[in-house]
């Protein structure tokens, strides 16, 4: 071994074994990152060797874990006192509100019912912790420590008490990776609470906010404004807070206005989040209409009346056809 | 026989806790400016000794980093063969090098890997970090000496020969 030592490292000249090896790695590092581009077998790797990847990520996850306990430890007992009492006044006003809204509620589902819709105000959600662990080079992950079997699935939606946090983009069988709202690569559709415009919050590339590049140059949008989600795209459901509208100014193209916003989840600070368990309307053009109108068995004999005027001929034809099924 | 176990087993405990670091979080305002752990423990090995530290470790290294942390498999292999090769090559020079100028080639190594990085990323279609995103080499140059002198001292008192 010690002999072909001074092979490796001649003291100017490089070999050419050397070289034709780097290559030989570099083009396999390429064609791995095509293949794994173009099939996302990172994923499917990641989970088949969830055994070993999971506990590394619970393993750096202790130091922030540690933190965590450390500062509730030598947390002073004032600190702790005040805490206590802020939490109650929260639950105090949180409960009266709530009693407000039972009624109205209640009300609200009495007149769905007679709509005849499906949506439900109540929320079905799981509460997971997060795991400190810095996954994929960015900020703009979470790792949650409830995964495939506990029922999670890619795309559910992640909210704290204030708003929308993001979605599950990954899944592994004990963890799952949450997307954040300000990744750069995520998009949300969302409404401004007080006109009811609807447009896109793209996350900031700095990556701390969100950036609502396409709003219509008359469209009256001001700072301070909230953005609820919209629930178009099927996705995220509609009516949780996600933003405020912190500035406005031109885009670069000059065609639209862009607007800054402040996620109103404390994305930075929650140690624990709400997994939602309702998934939003599936894609695609609504379910068609039941039909309306008189059952069939009232419907008028087939035959109609030779002195019917051309013109209104082809309407019983259309009531036949819709209420067929 | 012992010995050369103890000392491979060391360089892998060394690997495997840069790995490690690599997924720990800074607090919030540190974040951009974590240095790339993993890179500077294998250029410190690839010094040391060259008998265990070759492109095909780089590679593997690099591939576990993919495996725990990251967005493309063959990512951080390519950026890690590609800085091992360089040290490889330069290694008689750069051992001899004054600390200044050994931290100043570990700066240019890695700023050199951050443009593959971004390299990569434009091509896989993400879009341009913020300018914050550069200053990670510079924190990781800075610390060059002290991680240096710590692993150096540390295989003193292990005893593990240098090969």
């Amino acid at each position: 071994m010690a002999l072909t030592r001074e092979d490796n490292s001649p003291l100017f000249a490089g070999s050419v074994a050397g070289t034709l090896r780097l290559i030989f790695y570099l083009a396999l590092a390429m064609v791995l990152m095509v293949l794994d581009h173009r099939n996302g077998w990172i994923w499917h790797i990641r989970y088949s060797m969830s055994v070993i990847v999971e506990p590394v990520y619970k393993l750096a996850g202790l130091p922030a874990a540690g933190m965590r306990t450390l500062s509730v430890a030598f947390a002073d007992r004032k600190l702790l006192t005040e805490q206590n009492q802020r939490l109650r006044e929260d639950l105090l006003l949180a409960n009266a509100k709530l009693n407000r809204m039972a009624a109205v509620a209640e009300q609200n589902q009495r007149l769905k019912e007679l709509l005849d819709t499906q949506h439900s105000l109540e929320l079905n959600v799981q509460l997971a912790r997060v795991i400190g662990v810095d996954v994929g080079n960015s900020q703009q992950r979470l790792v949650v420590n409830l995964g495939a079997r506990d029922g999670i699935k890619q795309g559910q939606v992640v909210i704290d008490s204030h708003g929308v946090i993001g979605q599950i983009v990954q899944v592994l069988p004990t963890t799952a990776i949450v997307m954040l709202v300000t990744d750069p690569n995520h998009a949300i559709p969302v409404m401004i609470e007080r006109t009811g415009l609807r447009t896109v919050a793209y996350g900031s590339r700095e990556g701390d906010q969100l950036s609502l590049p396409n709003v219509p140059l008359a469209a009256d949008v001001r700072q301070g404004d909230k953005l609820l989600s919209s629930g178009l795209g099927g996705r995220f459901p509609p009516g949780f807070p996600v933003g405020e509208i912190l500035s406005i100014g031109q885009s670069q193209s000059g065609l639209f206005l862009e607007a800054r916003a402040r996620p109103t989840a404390d994305i930075d600070r929650s140690d624990d989040v709400l997994i939602l368990h309702d998934q939003a309307e599936p894609d695609g053009p609504p379910a068609p209409a039941t039909p309306m109108g008189p059952p069939a068995s009232l419907a008028p004999p087939p035959d109609p009346t030779p002195a019917a005027p051309a013109s209104v001929a082809p309407r019983p034809a259309a009531g036949a056809s819709v209420v067929r099924p | 026989m012992n010995k050369q176990r103890l000392s491979a087993l060391w360089v892998t405990g060394t690997l495997a806790f840069a790995l490690l670091s690599m997924l720990v979080p800074l607090p919030g305002v540190l974040q951009p400016f974590k240095p790339y752990w993993p890179a500077l423990v294998l250029i410190y090995w690839a010094l040391e000794s060259t008998d265990r530290v070759s492109l095909g470790l780089a590679f593997i290294v690099g591939l576990c980093a993919d495996l725990l942390d990251g967005l493309l498999l063959g990512e951080q292999a390519l950026r890690l063969c590609a800085i091992v090769f360089i040290v490889l090559r330069f290694r008689s020079r750069l051992r001899f090098f004054p600390m200044w100028q050994q931290t100043l080639a570990v700066l240019a190594l890695l700023l050199n890997d951050r443009v593959l990085l971004l390299v990569v990323r434009v091509f896989a279609g993400d879009s341009l970090p913020p300018a914050t995103w550069w200053m990670s080499p510079f924190v990781g140059a800075a610390l060059w000496p002290f991680i240096f002198l710590l692993l150096d001292d540390l295989r003193m008192r292990l005893r593990i020969q240098q090969q």
